[in-house]
C-alpha cells in the first residue's frame, strides 16, 4: 500500500469516528486496570483474560442457551465481582508485592487463555445478533449503534467512578490509602474492606467490557495478548487511578490506531501503542 | 592462596564433569540423549541469563522471548538468506538482542517512579511488537524460515554433536559470567538495587550503569542461544519462537531453583526440563501451557526463594564439618586516622560545602527558597527547624538525590549539583536515614561492606574487614551475620551510622539519628558523633532534640519554610527573636 495516494477525506472522517468509538472500548478495558494499579498497587495482567472470558461466556450463553446479552452480561458482572473479591483475598493472604502481582496475574491470564482454548477451541467466534450490524447514517458517515452504546457506557462508568472517588467517603478513603496506607489506617479507614470492594468492582468492569467485546468483536483466545500493549499504553497516558484519564487515553490511542490502519496498513496497528509508550518514556510528562 | 578441602573437592568434581560432558558426543551414545542434554543446556542459559537482571536486581522481565526470538531470526536470516557461515551469525544474534534489551533498559531505567512496573510492561509489549515486525516483513513474511540447507561444521563427525557442544559452551559461559557477577562488586550492587534502589545510589552504586550492564548481558546471552536454537530446530516460525511459554519458562525455572543464587536457575532449569519431558504437544498443548502457568503461580506464592536456599541449608547440616565454611568475622581493618590520634577537633575557616542560593520546588510547592550556607572543615553544624521546613530536602539536594531548581552546591570549591548521587557519594559525602533503610536481604556485615566497597572504593576483602571494624565501633559485631529485620530500632540506627561511616566520608549528614532513643542511648550516640568528628569528618546534624543540638554543634542553622532564618553559635541562635517566635514560640503555641 505504500506510495498510494491519500485516502479520500470521508474515509478519514469515518476512520476518526471508528477510532473514537473503539477508544471507548479501550477506555472501558483500561478502567479496571487503572484503578487497581493506581489505588491498590496491584498490576492485574489477568484483567484482559477476564474480559475475554466474559465475552466468551456472553457468546456461549447467547448461542447455546438463547440468553439475551443483557441478562448474560448481568450474570457475568455479578459473578466477576466475587471473583475480584477472591483474587484480592489471595493477594492479601500471600502479601503479594506489586511486581509479584504482575507475574501471578500473567500466569493467570495464560491459564484462562488455555482454558478458553480447551473448551471453545482456537477457532474464531462471532456473535451474530439481529441488531449487531445496524448503524445510524449521519451525513456521509456510518455510526455503528453497538459501538456507540459501548462508548456511552464506558463514558458513564468512567464518570460515575470519577465522582465516586471524588465525592464519597469510600472513594476519598481509597485515595488516601493509596497515598499512605499506615496513616490512612491510623485515621480509622477500613482499608481491607474497601480494597475488596474496589477489586470486585475492577473485575466487574472487566465483565462489562467483555459483554461489549462479545457483541462487537470477533473472538479468539489469543486476543488477550493483543490488548496488553494497547491498554497499558492507555492506562499510562491516562494516569494511574484516573477514570476519566483512562477514557481520554483510550480515545487517543483508538484514533491513532484507526488513522494508521486507514493511511498505512492494518497490520502495523500493534506498533502504534508501542510507539506512544516509547514517546511517553522519552519525554516523561509529569503525570506518569 | 592455599585451597581448603571443600574447594579441592568441588574443583575436582567440576573438572571431571566438564571433561565427560565434552567427550560425550564422541562416544556412541544415542542421539536422543545428545539432543535432550542440549535442551537442558539451552534452558540453563535462558534461565540463568534471565536471573542476571531479574533475579539479582529485581527487575522482572517478560521479554526473554523477544531477546531469544531476535537472536533466532538474526541467525536464521543471516545464515539461510544471506549465506553467512553459521558460526559467524551467533555474535550478531547476541548483538541484536543486546541492543534491543539495552534500548528498553535505557528508556525505562531513567524513570524516577514505576521503573519496575514500566520495565515489565515494556518487555511484554516488545515481545508482541518484535513478533509483529518479523511476521509483517520479509524477515519471515508469515511462512517461516528453513535452515535445513545451512552447513554447520561437524565436530566429532556430526551436526548434532556441534549443536550439543555449542549448547554446552554457552551454558558454561553463562554460568561463568553469572558466578563472576554474583561474587563481584556488581553483584552486591545489583542485590542492593533489588532491596532499595535509591539508597543503593546514595551509597555509591552506579545503579543506571549496572542495570544497563545486566540487561545487556542478559539479553545478549538469550540472543546467542537463540541463534544456536535456530539451527537446532532447523525451521523457525513466529508462532513458536514467540510463544507465551517461552516467556514463562525462564521465570519458572529461575524462581523455582532460586533466583538469588548464581546456580539456582541452572538447578531449576534442569529439574523443570526433565520433569516436562514428553510434555503434551498438539491438541493438548493448551492444557500443558495452563499447567506451566499454574506452576508459575504456585512457585511465586509458595516458594518465592526457590529450592536453592533449602538445599544449602541441608548441606550445612548434613555435610562433614570440615567441608562447611565457618562464618568468622573478618579481621577488622582499622582505617588509618586522618588526624593524629587524640588530637582535639580542628575547625578551619575554609568551607567544605557551600550552598549558594539553593532552591527546590516540587510542582507548585517551594521546599527550599534560596538557601545560602557554608559548612566549615571539621565543624559540627546543627540543622534545625520545624517539620516541613526543608531540612530533609536540603540533605537530599546535597546528596544529589533531588535535582536543584535553582542555585548551586559546591564541595571543595567544585560544583556537585547535577552529578548523579553515586558520584556525589564517591566524593566523600555520606548520609544516614531518619527511618533506617537497610538492605533487608543482605546481612548486617554485607550492608556495611557494600558501603565500604562503593563509597570508599575498597576491594571485596578489604571492604569486609573494614565493615568488621565499623561494626565493632558501633557495637554491632555480634550481629554481623544476622539480617537487619532481627535488629531493634536502636541497633538499626547504629547500622545506619556504621554504613555511613564505612564510606569514610569527609562530610557526614545525620538525619535525626537520635529520635526514638532513650536517654542513655542518646548519650552514647553523642559520644560517638563527637569521636567521629575528632577523626576529621565534618558533620551536618539534623535534630529536633535541642539538648543534643546545643551540646554538640559548633554552629546552628535554622530553617523555616524553606528559608534560612538564622546561623551562628548555639547560644546566639537560640536567643534570636525570630528563631524564638518561629521555631520555639511556634512549637509552644501549637
Amino acid at each position: 500500500m505504500g506510495g498510494s495516494a491519500m485516502p479520500h477525506l470521508s474515509l478519514l472522517e469515518q476512520a476518526l469516528l471508528t477510532g473514537v468509538l473503539t477508544g471507548g472500548l479501550y477506555g472501558l478495558l483500561a478502567l479496571g486496570l487503572s484503578l487497581s494499579w493506581g489505588l491498590l498497587r496491584l498490576v492485574n495482567l489477568g484483567h484482559f483474560a477476564m474480559a475475554l472470558l466474559g465475552a466468551y461466556l456472553t457468546w456461549w450463553l447467547g448461542t447455546s442457551y438463547n440468553v439475551a446479552p443483557w441478562w448474560a452480561g448481568l450474570l457475568v458482572v455479578f459473578v466477576f465481582f466475587f471473583y475480584g473479591v477472591g483474587l484480592h483475598w489471595v493477594f492479601m493472604r500471600f502479601r503479594v508485592t506489586e511486581m509479584a502481582s504482575m507475574l501471578i496475574t500473567f500466569a493467570f491470564a495464560v491459564i484462562v487463555e488455555s482454558t478458553i482454548q480447551t473448551i471453545w477451541t482456537a477457532d474464531f467466534r462471532r456473535y451474530e445478533t439481529a441488531w449487531g450490524s445496524q448503524s445510524w447514517v449521519v451525513g456521509s458517515l456510518y455510526v455503528p449503534k453497538l459501538n456507540t452504546i459501548a462508548f456511552v457506557v464506558a463514558g458513564a462508568l468512567a464518570a460515575a467512578t470519577w465522582a465516586w472517588l471524588r465525592y464519597t467517603y469510600a472513594g476519598r478513603a481509597l485515595r488516601a490509602c493509596a497515598e499512605d496506607p499506615p496513616i490512612a489506617t491510623a485515621f480509622g479507614i477500613n482499608h481491607r474492606g474497601l480494597s475488596f470492594l474496589l477489586s470486585g468492582l475492577c473485575a466487574a468492569f472487566a465483565g462489562v467490557a467483555g459483554v461489549f467485546i462479545a457483541l462487537i468483536a470477533t473472538l479468539a483466545p489469543s486476543e488477550i495478548w493483543s490488548w496488553i500493549g494497547v491498554v497499558f499504553a492507555v492506562v499510562i497516558i491516562g494516569g494511574l487511578g484516573n477514570p476519566l484519564g483512562a477514557l481520554a487515553g483510550g480515545v487517543l490511542i483508538g484514533v491513532c490506531e484507526a488513522m494508521t490502519m486507514a493511511i498505512v496498513n492494518p497490520s502495523w496497528a500493534p506498533l502504534v501503542s508501542f510507539s506512544v509508550l516509547i514517546a511517553l518514556l522519552l519525554f516523561r510528562p509529569r503525570w506518569i | 592462596m592455599d585451597m581448603t578441602n571443600s574447594n579441592r573437592v568441588a574443583l575436582a568434581a567440576v573438572v571431571l564433569a566438564a571433561v565427560s560432558l565434552l567427550a560425550l558426543p564422541a562416544s556412541n551414545i544415542a542421539p536422543f540423549y545428545i539432543s535432550f542434554l542440549y535442551l537442558i543446556f539451552f534452558w540453563i542459559s535462558m534461565a540463568t541469563s534471565w536471573t542476571i537482571l531479574s533475579g539479582f536486581a529485581g527487575y522482572w522481565s517478560f521479554g526473554h522471548a523477544a531477546f531469544f526470538g531476535s537472536g533466532v531470526y538474526t541467525s536464521a536470516t543471516l545464515a539461510a538468506k544471506l549465506g553467512v557461515p553459521f558460526l559467524l551469525t551467533i555474535p550478531f544474534a547476541a548483538g541484536v538482542a543486546a541492543l534491543l534489551g539495552t534500548g528498553i533498559g535505557w528508556l525505562v531505567f531513567r524513570m524516577q517512579r514505576l521503573r519496575g512496573e514500566l520495565f515489565a510492561l515494556m518487555t511484554i509489549s516488545i515481545t508482541f511488537v518484535v513478533a509483529a515486525v518479523i511476521s509483517n516483513t520479509p524477515i519471515d513474511g508469515g511462512s517461516g524460515v528453513y535452515l535445513i540447507s545451512v552447513p554447520v561444521p561437524e565436530i566429532f563427525g556430526s551436526q548434532s554433536g556441534t549443536i550439543y557442544l555449542l549448547g554446552l559452551f554457552f551454558a558454561a559461559v553463562t554460568l561463568g559470567i553469572t558466578y563472576g557477577i554474583y561474587r563481584s562488586r556488581m553483584g552486591m550492587g545489583l542485590f542492593a538495587i533489588h532491596d532499595d534502589e535509591d539508597v543503593a545510589e546514595t551509597k555509591g552504586v552506579p545503579t543506571f550503569r549496572y542495570k544497563l550492564g545486566a540487561i545487556a548481558l542478559s539479553s545478549g546471552i538469550a540472543g546467542a542461544v537463540g541463534g544456536v536454537y535456530s539451527i537446532y530446530v532447523s525451521y523457525v516460525t513466529v508462532g513458536e519462537t514467540f510463544e507465551v511459554t517461552v516467556i514463562m519458562y525462564p521465570v519458572v525455572m529461575s524462581i523455582f531453583g532460586g533466583s538469588r543464587h548464581w546456580l539456582g536457575p541452572a538447578l531449576g532449569a534442569t529439574i523443570v526440563t526433565i520433569a516436562l519431558y514428553g510434555f503434551p504437544s498438539g491438541p493438548q498443548a493448551a492444557l500443558g501451557r495452563g499447567g506451566i502457568a499454574l506452576g508459575l503461580i504456585l512457585v511465586v506464592l509458595l516458594l518465592p526463594n526457590g529450592v536453592m536456599p533449602s538445599l544449602i541449608g541441608c548441606w550445612r547440616r548434613l555435610a562433614p564439618k570440615q567441608l562447611v565454611p565457618v562464618q568468622v568475622l573478618p579481621q577488622p581493618l582499622v582505617p588509618e586516622p586522618r588526624v593524629a590520634a587524640g588530637a582535639v577537633a580542628m575547625v578551619a575557616d575554609t568551607p567544605v560545602l557551600e550552598c549558594r542560593d539553593v532552591g527546590k520546588s516540587f510542582g507548585g510547592v517551594q521546599a527550599l527558597r534560596g538557601v545560602t550556607l557554608d559548612v566549615r572543615q571539621g565543624e559540627i553544624l546543627g540543622l534545625v527547624g520545624p517539620n516541613g521546613s526543608g531540612k530533609s530536602t536540603l540533605i537530599n539536594v546535597i546528596t544529589g538525590h533531588f535535582k536543584l531548581s535553582q542555585g548551586s552546591v559546591l564541595f571543595d570549591g567544585a560544583p556537585i549539583d547535577g552529578l548523579p548521587a553515586h558520584s556525589v557519594a564517591r566524593l566523600g559525602i555520606a548520609r544516614s536515614y531518619q527511618i533506617p533503610r537497610p538492605f533487608d536481604r543482605l546481612t548486617v556485615l554485607d550492608n556495611v561492606a557494600m558501603a565500604a566497597s562503593f563509597g570508599d572504593g575498597r576491594n571485596e576483602n578489604e571492604a569486609r574487614r573494614m565493615a568488621a571494624h565499623w561494626l565493632g565501633y558501633t557495637g554491632l559485631a555480634k550481629k554481623a551475620f544476622d539480617y537487619p529485620v532481627t535488629l531493634n530500632l536502636h541497633e538499626r540506627k547504629f547500622l545506619e551510622l556504621a554504613r555511613a561511616l564505612a564510606a569514610r566520608p569527609r562530610l557526614l549528614m545525620l538525619d535525626e539519628v537520635l529520635s526514638g532513643l532513650n536517654n542513655t542511648e542518646v548519650d552514647a550516640a553523642l559520644e560517638l558523633i563527637r569521636d567521629i568528628r575528632t577523626r576529621g569528618t565534618t558533620i551536618i546534624f539534623v535534630e529536633h532534640l535541642m539538648r543534643a543540638v546545643v551540646a554538640l554543634s559548633d554552629r546552628v542553622a535554622v530553617l523555616n519554610g524553606g528559608t534560612l532564618i538564622a546561623l551562628g553559635s548555639p547560644e546566639e541562635t537560640m536567643r534570636d527573636p525570630e528563631v524564638v517566635s518561629v521555631y520555639l514560640g511556634g512549637a509552644h503555641a501549637s
